[in-house]
């Protein structure tokens, strides 16, 4: 896999600090290099996982097509290439109970959260059946029934919310946790470490998971990021971190096992890094001039998700017939949402003064 | 010579205070850095040191007296070289040395000697229109606008688990303006949340709380303060019922002091009303007196919408008659007409509402009765009652504390072009600050800032006087 390469100067590295932690974190160290515990799954949640994975990558693939063929406008960023990440979080989590928030890159997410693919289609082609009425579109989507909690434009802008909300589970005493999910690039905004500082002074249950897919739009982790080494960026704030390869998904399940035990019992946030990599564009306008197609097809051949479960998946005696039912019955899926979507009516005009306010005053 | 210790400002606003506690008696020698007494407002306590060298010989002002003026001179003393008993001087033009230089060397500050203020919070006015909303013989406490703001959290959280208060001094500090004085102590550190300094990132934890289900009222120190926020105010709160077909809420309130303080300049001095208003999904309050400062804001806690709350700093401390109602909530979105007249109509809101009243008072001695509207809530606007009353007096006066252009009073004579033109008498005029930023000289501040007077010459050009 293509990584951005590091930082080597010595000098950058920081001292090991000498006074011990305000709060000891008893479960997750600090730790790069991608050393995170192999999830043993059984053969039944691999299979789960791999019809995960295939869904959000069929799903966007047909979402890229809609697109092309002027069915969803605006903008639309897909997750393709990064699908091991959200399955992984997203298996070890209660839907009931935890949160979880994201920024505009967000179909995966609510697929993985459990939402009909036909709504969340149909809110792509801006239809009235759509998750919001047709009037949020690809990056402004949300299910409070789901504990997702969107589905945001404005980048970084879903880290203060996800705090926000572990505030809340904290205050409801719920014993919920947020996961708060955003890219390299939103790691570079302010409000993303003036979220880190009231996290970890407030001692709060939130996940902070950067989605390192190696380039905010067309700009690389290591010419925008003076500390390449994303899970390090909680380390002023006593907040440690962990790094994941994100193109596994057994290693994705394994390293949030731990971290979800640290969180729940009250430790505090953690932050975790996934490596990661997205095949397509920032969005559907971008010409990717920035990498090289080599680059990309290295990945594909080398790191994808769904191509490494489904060897780990042969290995444990499923068959390749088995897995392509799987493939078709997800198509079908997808396929059926894509005709949901498209024949869904576009909703009434009324609706355009609607949901303002909650309230007639 | 004898050196006069005057009572000092202990903030740009502060017109008087307490003399709480004397350190010192006649005849202490004390030297520079001393502390000499302890002195009180409703917003703060302050040590009053010495800044010469001498010896105290006379205390004028005794310990525990109440209501004593800026600049009044509480003490005198005598410098190194002189006797001690050289009390005729007092009052010499070469006094520079004072605890309150700036003030004039009077016993007694002249009504002019902070012109800023006084123009800026007029007395209360005389002839006041009842507010329907308040039932007859119902009984009335004094109450300043601050203490009025605080029972309003106080009794919200009383009602609502869910309501917490979240800011910058909020809770140990008692408030930075003492808005949330006495919160702590009753509901606990779980509930009255200081933050660090952080705008941007306790405005997303706010709205992130009140997406998850709570009621959060985040005091933002000054609104200059939250542009550092907007964007979580705007694009997240604001927007989110909207763009999740109604799904996800952000009821939440964002509160703190707006619009010009007193010599504080350019960067702490803005009226972000219109601002605000101007964004769909908000609802915006700006409140003039203290019942309405109550019932808005207990109704502002209790909307399932996002609010920004705009006080004003320049009336924290003033006191007006609150209803003593249990549970006095009050509509947003309906203005009030807060004095009656029927030859023009004065629309205003926040501070300009006591600048329209004083104008209206004087404007009645010559023989027009101004009609004049608090609107109270900025967005939704009320346009029912400023066309009605357009149409009863014929002519319109806006005065508003900010700047001129895309302004609340720009949005009303839109709003009278389009749905009143045929009630119109004369053009409606709009009196605002000067369009520049604030400027610090009290001379050029007192320029750029609306004022009554200005008012009235507006009031008798549309009536053509």
């Amino acid at each position: 896999m293509a990584k951005a390469p590091r930082k080597t100067a010595p000098a950058k590295k920081p001292a090991p600090s000498k006074r011990a932690p305000a709060k000891a974190k008893p479960v997750v160290h600090s730790t790069g290099g991608l050393k995170a515990p192999i999830y043993s799954a059984s053969k039944d949640e691999m299979l789960e996982f791999y019809e995960q994975m295939l869904l959000i990558r069929r799903f966007e693939e047909k979402a890229g097509q809609l697109y092309g063929l002027g069915l969803i406008g605006g903008f639309c960023h897909l997750y393709i290439g990064q699908e091991a990440v959200v399955t992984g979080l997203q298996s070890a989590i209660n839907p009931g109970k935890d949160s979880v928030i994201t920024g505009y890159r967000d179909h995966g997410h609510m697929l993985a959260c459990g939402i009909d693919p036909n709504i969340v289609m149909a809110e792509l082609t801006g239809r009235a059946s759509g998750i919001s009425k047709g009037k949020g579109g690809s990056m402004h989507m949300f299910s409070v029934e789901h504990g997702f909690y969107g589905g945001h434009g404005i980048v970084g802008a879903q880290v203060s919310l996800g705090t926000g909300l572990a505030f809340a589970h904290k205050y409801k005493e719920d014993g919920g946790v947020c996961l708060a999910y955003f890219g390299d690039g939103a790691s570079n905004q302010g409000q993303v470490y003036e979220s880190f500082n009231m996290a970890e002074l407030w001692q709060l249950p939130v996940i902070f998971v950067i989605e390192n897919n190696q380039y905010a739009m067309g700009t690389s982790v290591n010419r925008s990021s003076a500390e390449d080494q994303l899970y390090r960026r909680g380390e002023s704030f006593r907040i440690p971190g962990v790094q994941v390869d994100g193109m596994d998904v057994l290693a994705v399940r394994g390293a949030v096992e731990e971290v979800l035990k640290d969180v729940r019992g009250g430790g505090g946030p953690v932050l975790m890094e996934l490596k990661t990599y997205r095949y397509r564009g920032h969005s559907m306008s971008d010409p990717a001039k920035y990498r090289s197609r080599d680059e990309v097809q290295d990945v594909r051949e080398k790191s994808d998700p769904i191509e490494r479960l489904k060897a780990a998946l042969l290995k444990k005696g499923v068959k390749e017939e088995d897995l392509k039912a799987l493939d078709k019955k997800v198509r079908k899926t997808v396929l059926e949402a894509a005709d949901f979507a498209e024949e869904s009516p576009e909703p009434e005009l009324s609706e355009l003064y609607t949901n303002v306010l909650v309230e007639q005053y | 010579m004898a050196i006069q210790l005057k009572m000092p400002a202990l903030s740009p606003t502060m017109e008087e205070g307490t003399v709480a506690k004397w350190f010192v008696k006649e005849g202490d020698e004390v030297v520079s850095g001393d502390i000499l007494a302890e002195i009180e407002t409703d917003k703060a306590t302050m040590e009053f040191e010495a800044v010469d060298e001498g010896v105290i010989t006379k205390i004028l002002v005794a310990a525990g007296t109440d209501e004593v003026a800026v600049g009044t001179v509480i003490a005198e003393m005598a410098g190194e070289d002189e006797e001690a008993d050289t009390g005729e001087e007092a009052g010499s033009e070469a006094d520079d040395k004072g605890a309150a230089p700036k003030q004039a060397a009077e016993s007694e500050p002249k009504e002019d000697s902070t012109p800023e203020i006084m123009q800026a919070a007029p007395p209360a006015p005389v002839s006041r229109a009842a507010d329907p909303s308040v039932p007859e013989g119902t009984s009335m406490a004094s109450l300043s606008v601050r203490e009025a703001l605080r029972d309003a959290m106080a009794e919200e959280m009383r009602k609502d688990e869910n309501v917490f208060v979240m800011g910058e001094e909020v809770a140990e500090y008692q408030g930075a303006y003492k808005v949330t004085q006495g919160l702590l102590e009753e509901f606990g550190a779980k509930r009255v949340i200081d933050t660090p300094i952080t705008e941007h990132g306790f405005a997303g934890i706010g709205a992130g709380a009140a997406m998850g289900g709570l009621k959060p009222v985040v005091e933002f120190m000054t609104f200059n303060f939250a542009m550092q926020a907007i964007d979580q105010i705007i694009n997240s709160a604001a927007k989110t019922n909207y763009m999740s077909g109604g799904q996800m809420r952000c009821p939440i309130v964002f509160r703190g002091p707006n619009g010009a303080a007193s010599r504080v300049g350019a960067q702490h001095s803005q009226n972000y009303g219109p601002w605000y208003a101007s964004v769909p999904g908000l609802i915006v309050i700006a409140p003039y007196d203290a019942a309405d400062a109550k019932g808005l804001l207990k109704a502002a806690i209790q909307s399932p919408d996002p609010v920004v709350f705009l006080e004003n700093e320049l009336l924290y401390g003033r006191s007006f008659d609150v209803p003593e109602l249990e549970d006095y909530t009050l509509p947003i979105g309906k203005a009030r007409i807060i004095r009656e007249g029927n030859d023009v109509t004065i629309v205003s809101y926040s501070i300009g509402v006591g600048l329209a009243l004083e104008a209206a008072d004087s404007l009645a001695g010559e023989g027009i009765e101004a009609e004049v509207i608090d609107l109270r809530t900025l967005r939704p606007l009320d346009t029912e009652t400023v066309l009605k009353s357009l149409a009863k007096t014929n002519r319109m006066v806006v005065a508003e504390e900010g700047w001129p252009t895309c302004s609340i009073a720009s949005e009303i004579i839109a709003l009278c072009m389009e749905q009143g033109f045929d009630d119109l008498d004369a053009p409606v005029t709009r009196v605002t600050n000067e369009d520049v930023p604030l400027p610090y000289a009290a001379n050029l501040e007192k320029a750029a800032l609306i004022d009554s007077a200005r008012i009235i010459e507006a009031v008798k050009k549309v009536c053509y006087k």
